[in-house]
């Protein structure tokens, strides 16, 4: 068990700490968050200019145009961003976490030459359209239709909770290309189509989150022409494609966030002593409590990415365990700051206030909490399935 | 950076986990907590693990000792807590070179905690702290006999033994997931595994949850034998090691209140440990200060 970073290790950081410093001082300012062309643009600013410096695609595979990084570097590189206070993957997010590891991964040549080169230099930006009204939790029961006809599929249906959806070029889609019989079960059937967001048929409308900005969309499908060629991996294998993108993770999923809670878990301490109410015992210790709890979950962040950089990437079982107890512990993080702040916690124009809001998102994206467990049960400790 | 074992590291954990398989099972320790006797020091065993080098583990070769560190002695403390292995262990490993007999386990050596409790007074043959005035307790652990001495002003705990109480709560809490986990797929109620029920699912889950997060944090805290982090890790491991036990007696029904499972003697061990070392206000208001 060693926790001191190599020497090249080492000089990584180094030399990434010092690119930092030279080009964070020449960000543009940042745009209003209400301000959605601003903000794509910003985000693909700071994309292009990672990408120029040779910092794009980080932990890609070297063959897909990224730097094949090892976790343990891809580790460094998120959590010196955030230290330095770069700006975050934003609108790039599902292109460089989700779309394009799975381009890369299930990909044609000809695919692979045609979206992943946009991604890594900011051209082009993607969203996720896997939700539907009717298939949340339940992924696989999906039933966004798309039909053959000549060398194009006819798509139909509705996503929904699509983030980014109104400034992005491209979209992950999920569709059921084979309807769901006795013979073929939900989890067959599936295909993954790459929507252009411009094509003819395709209506976005914003949704409005209860933190009163528009972060995601409905989508509506209305008998959309998508190439074939536009389908990456096999038709009706689209379940499996999907899954090898989420296995992408390699337990670095929250390292730069884990990084910004502890910042600030001591400006909350700062605001405490300064407003009085760190002489209050039980918020101290509450303050105290979470300091453990967020050092104790970057070890385990070193710990999953120790591992999955032992097993060649292939991440393993500690991802929900992680996020569960992550979660948890970012909610009661602003919870914690709306008690350090008291009257302020009602004001929206505290910084925290609106952090509270988005966390309690936490819980619910990405596989709610209750799914995590019934994963963590199912797939770790092997209980059985119920009826 | 590699935070994970070595193989160095998984053989001696294999290997202290076959010795007290073979050494101390199932049947020994209910021999102890079902004695008519009380719980009695089994000197055979305990010289067994002298030679095993458990108490000599960290003292350098030129001592006679293993020439291992704090996460080997970690991992080794961890098996003992899984299989409940009783016994003032802490304080023998820490005597090892500065008391004779130690090392070898001819000499059991015990100490007083800061919290006043003595365990195994009558069986050790050294105390380490001043034991005068302590009178015996009618312990709520049935394998650890315990008396109390008056409280002293709070001293300095080593954070060696804080460290490796923690990695005895860590084995525990590791244990009792895996024991409510084999308990749930075998108990069949409403004409399936009640481990298929999603309540005790998301039960077992959080065990293993607060297990893993116990697990980084003391390795790690092994590593860098940051006394601040080391009673961090003592934090959640007696919160993995007490919940887990309480939501696996949970899990176990009303078999979980009998004297027959082992729940409980995990649950009151795990109440002990709790007991010994730095308390929870204390070392939240330290990690607080340190903010
Ligand atoms: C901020 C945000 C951004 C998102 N971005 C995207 C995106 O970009 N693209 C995209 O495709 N999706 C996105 N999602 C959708 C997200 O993945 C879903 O919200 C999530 O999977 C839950 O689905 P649901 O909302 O339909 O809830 P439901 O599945 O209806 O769940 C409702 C409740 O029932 C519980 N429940 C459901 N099934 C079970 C079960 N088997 N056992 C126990 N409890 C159960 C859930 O835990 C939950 O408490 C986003 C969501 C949020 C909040």
């Amino acid at each position: 068990m060693d926790l001191t970073y190599t020497e090249e290790e080492e000089e990584f950081r180094a030399g990434l700490r010092a690119w930092l410093a030279d080009v964070l001082p020449q960000l543009p300012p940042r745009p209003d968050p209400t301000d959605w062309p601003g903000r794509r643009a910003y985000d693909l600013g700071w994309q292009r200019r990672l990408y120029d410096a040779g910092y794009a695609g980080l932990h890609w595979p070297v063959d897909a145009g990224g730097r094949g990084a090892t976790p343990t570097q891809h580790l460094i590189y998120l959590e010196e961003t955030e230290r330095a206070g770069a700006p975050y993957v934003g609108a790039n997010f599902v292109g460089l976490l989700h779309a394009g590891p799975t381009i890369a991964a299930e990909g044609t040549a000809e695919q692979r030459a045609r979206w992943l080169p946009p991604i890594l230099r900011g051209d082009e930006a993607w969203c996720q359209g896997f939700s539907e009204p009717d298939a949340g939790s339940d992924l696989a029961a999906l039933r966004t239709r798309a039909v053959r006809d000549g060398d194009h599929y006819v798509v139909t249906g509705s996503k929904i909770w699509t983030s980014h959806a109104e400034v992005a070029d491209w979209c992950e889609l999920l569709v059921r290309t084979t309807p769901v019989s006795e013979d073929v079960p939900k989890h067959r059937g599936i295909s993954w189509l790459a929507l252009p967001m411009d094509a003819p048929g395709v209506t976005v409308r914003p949704l409005r989150t209860l933190a009163g900005s528009t972060e995601f969309a409905e989508m509506f499908l209305d008998e959309v022409r998508v190439p074939v060629g536009n389908r990456v991996g096999d038709e009706n294998d689209g379940w499996r494609v999907t899954m090898v993108t989420l296995s992408f993770e390699r337990g670095t999923a929250f390292v730069g966030e884990v990084v910004a809670c502890r910042r600030t878990l001591g400006a909350l301490a700062a605001e405490a002593r300064k407003n009085g109410r760190w002489d209050d015992p039980v918020l101290r210790r509450r303050l105290g409590r979470l300091n453990v709890e967020f050092n104790a979950l970057w070890r385990l962040t070193q710990w999953n990415v120790s591992e999955a950089q032992r097993t060649g990437g292939v991440p393993g079982t500690g991802g929900s365990v992680f996020k569960l107890r992550y979660s948890h512990a970012r909610q009661e993080l602003y919870d914690t700051a709306a008690e350090v702040l008291g009257a302020g916690a009602l004001d929206l124009d505290h910084e925290w206030v609106l952090d509270r809001l988005s966390s309690l998102s936490y819980t619910i994206a990405a596989g709610t909490s209750q799914i995590q467990q019934n994963i963590v049960a199912e797939r770790i400790l092997g209980l059985p399935k119920g009826r | 950076m590699d935070f994970q074992l070595t193989e160095d590291q998984r053989d001696l954990q294999q290997g202290v986990r076959e010795l007290l398989a073979g050494r101390f099972d199932r049947e020994a320790l209910r021999d102890l907590a079902d004695g008519p006797e009380g719980p009695v020091l089994d000197r055979e065993l305990w010289r067994e693990l002298g030679a095993a080098g458990f108490f000599a583990l960290r003292l350098p070769e030129s001592e006679g000792g293993v020439g291992l560190g704090l996460p080997e002695a970690v991992l080794a403390f961890e098996e003992a807590g899984r299989a409940l292995l009783p016994g003032p262990l802490v304080a023998t490993h820490l005597a090892a070179g500065a008391v004779e007999g130690a090392a070898t386990g001819d000499t059991v050596v015990t100490a007083v905690d800061s919290s006043g409790l003595v365990p195994w007074l009558d069986a050790a043959d050294v105390v380490r702290g001043d034991a005068a005035g302590a009178v015996p307790v009618r312990s709520a652990d049935p394998l650890t006999p315990l008396h109390r001495a008056p409280a002293r002003p709070p001293a300095a705990q080593d954070p060696v033994a804080v460290l490796l109480t923690a990695a005895e709560q860590l084995g525990s809490a590791a244990r009792s997931c895996e024991t409510a986990v084999t308990y749930a797929r075998e108990r069949s109620q409403f004409g399936q595994p009640i481990g298929a029920f999603q309540a005790v699912k998301h039960l077992c889950a959080q065990m293993l949850v607060r297990t893993e997060l116990a697990r980084a944090a003391v390795y790690a805290a092994a590593v860098t034998a940051d006394p601040a982090e080391i009673r961090a890790a003592g934090l959640l491991a007696d919160e993995a090691a007490v919940r887990g036990a309480r939501d696996c007696l949970q899990v176990y029904g009303g078999m979980g209140f009998t004297w027959e499972a082992d729940v409980h003697l995990h649950l009151k061990r795990a109440w002990l440990r709790s007991e010994l070392g730095p308390s929870a206000g204390a070392v939240e208001e330290e990690w607080a200060a340190a903010l």
